[in-house]
């Protein structure tokens, strides 16, 4: 089952080259991908492609098979990745950590209790279970790494997109979060540029390079 | 979780921002319901603002100097805000006692005293204290996501409620930027002086900062979005009301109305 797939995407930021030029680039349910590249390749820029947070200037974005035109098509594809950003600062927006990672799963709808017992859960899941009062702004960088996993992980969602995840963890933690992700039944595309990171958590890699996708040598 | 502890030390602390959170006090005023703390905080503001007897804003002084007693505040938090609110007061004192008369010519201006003056600066000094110490031992004494909760259960607009608690939260943010930037100005040579360079310096500095808290803003955006975002910040904690708050309500209603009686019941204060 394909999750999501661009199709001849270019993209350029206004008044620099392209970092994108006729891209494409799929994710299937079950797949497990990692995009190696070095900075400034435009691996933030592809997921936020995806997730219709950036619009192409060209090029197509499918969900499941179909075309996606506007926010509302993008907010439903949205609930099935879950994003987790570069900078956690910008993905806790919330004064608690319990709050925040409840603010997916309420946007969504879901019951008070409902949304409490998957909060208490996801914090278990990753060893955090007592962080629900904690401040977010008090927080460590790993800390803060960890919360955002929690709250992209609350939302229940079919497929990862990860940043750079393992950046500001420490040894233990980093290990810690590649055991949750392993058990899981998730599928996702990870970008880093840390090859045996990519190697041990994901089936196959491919490199970014000059706006395009290729396969390892 | 030792683990936690452990790498909380190792990071680099900075001194803690000058928050309401580090006057949490844990008194009987800090277990109130925030919301019954909030009506009657404004409640008690609008009175004092519309006060204009010394007499009646002194009682709200002393009012004002028992809730604090009440808190149990710490002395020293007290202590530095109440110095920094009367800094403001202060110069009311240097400049309202004072009225310009006009002589002959241009160069015939003097300065003469005015007795009205000096009773206006004393009024506002008043009233400014007690909304001060009101706030500082009912507001003061809450974790300040309580209050922005309770606002939103006291229906204030969702809008306004969302700004406070993004405000907020980065507002730390943007403190350790700050201080970052700060830090690679000094660890290149950079020593603040009073000259023209200090100054574009600093003018980069804050431009920076807004740049890229703007840049910050956008990507917030879309990390809200990815989650679903429509317009509501949903609440997540429910605050139980308690027989104290009710009683804590009645109380200041109590007291509130004999003020405003005072007042306003046609009692010459002079």
């Amino acid at each position: 089952m394909e999750l999501i797939r661009l199709e001849g995407v270019s993209f350029a930021y206004a008044g620099r080259p392209p970092v994108f030029q006729g891209m494409d680039f799929s994710l299937s349910q079950g797949q497990r991908l990692g995009i190696l590249g070095p900075n400034g390749a435009g691996k933030s820029t592809l997921f936020q492609i995806c997730l219709g947070l950036l619009h192409p200037q060209q090029g197509k974005v499918y969900a499941r098979g179909s075309l996606c035109q506007g926010e509302k098509d993008f907010r439903a594809l949205r609930r099935e990745l879950g994003y987790l950003f570069q900078d956690p600062d910008d993905q806790l927006f919330c004064l608690t950590v319990a709050e925040d990672v409840a603010f997916g799963p309420l946007n969504l709808g879901k019951g008070h209790r409902e949304v409490q017992r998957l909060v208490t859960d996801t914090l278990d899941s990753l060893g955090l279970g007592d962080y629900g009062r904690r401040l977010t702004y008090q927080l460590s960088g790993g800390e803060k790494r960890l919360i955002s996993l929690a709250t992209v992980l609350a939302m229940q969602p079919k497929a990862l997109l990860l940043d750079e995840p393992s950046t500001g963890l420490d040894s233990e933690r980093a290990a810690a979060m590649e055991k949750v992700l392993d058990e899981s039944n998730l599928s996702w595309a990870m970008v880093s540029h840390d090859q045996s990171l990519l190697e041990r958590t994901c089936h196959n890699i491919v490199r970014l390079e000059g706006g395009l996708l290729k396969d390892l040598p | 979780m030792s683990e936690a502890a452990s790498q909380a030390q190792a990071a680099p602390r900075v001194k803690p921002a000058p928050t309401l959170d580090n006057a949490l006090a844990m008194g009987p005023v800090g277990r109130l319901d925030p919301r019954a703390k909030l009506v009657v905080v404004f409640a008690y503001s609008l009175l004092m603002a519309l006060a204009y007897s010394p007499v009646m804003a002194a009682l709200g002084v002393l009012l004002g100097f028992g809730l604090v007693a009440w808190a149990r505040l710490g002395w020293k938090v007290f202590i530095s805000r109440l110095v920094a609110v009367n800094l403001f007061t202060a110069f009311l004192w240097l400049f309202l006692p004072w009225q310009i008369s006009l002589g002959q010519s241009v160069w015939g201006l003097g300065l003469v005293y005015n007795p009205d003056g000096l009773a206006l600066a004393l009024l506002v000094t008043l009233k400014a204290n007690a909304v001060f110490l009101a706030l500082l031992a009912l507001l003061g004494s809450s974790p300040v996501n309580d209050i922005f909760h309770a606002l939103a259960h006291l229906k204030v607009p969702s809008k306004l409620v969302t700004m406070f608690l993004l405000f907020y939260r980065y507002l730390h943010v943007m403190r350790h930027e700050y201080q970052r930037l700060r830090q690679a100005m000094q660890v290149r040579g950079f020593q603040p002086g009073s000259n023209l360079r200090t100054y574009k310096t600093y003018a980069q500095l804050m431009g920076i900062l807004l740049v890229r808290s703007l840049e910050r803003s956008e990507r917030v955006y879309q990390a809200m979005l990815c989650r679903g975002f429509g317009g509501t910040f949903w609440l997540l904690d429910h605050f139980s009301w308690r027989r104290a708050d009710t009683g804590f309500c009645l109380m200041s209603g109590l007291v509130l109305i004999v003020l405003a009686l005072l007042q306003w019941s046609g009692i010459s204060w002079n």
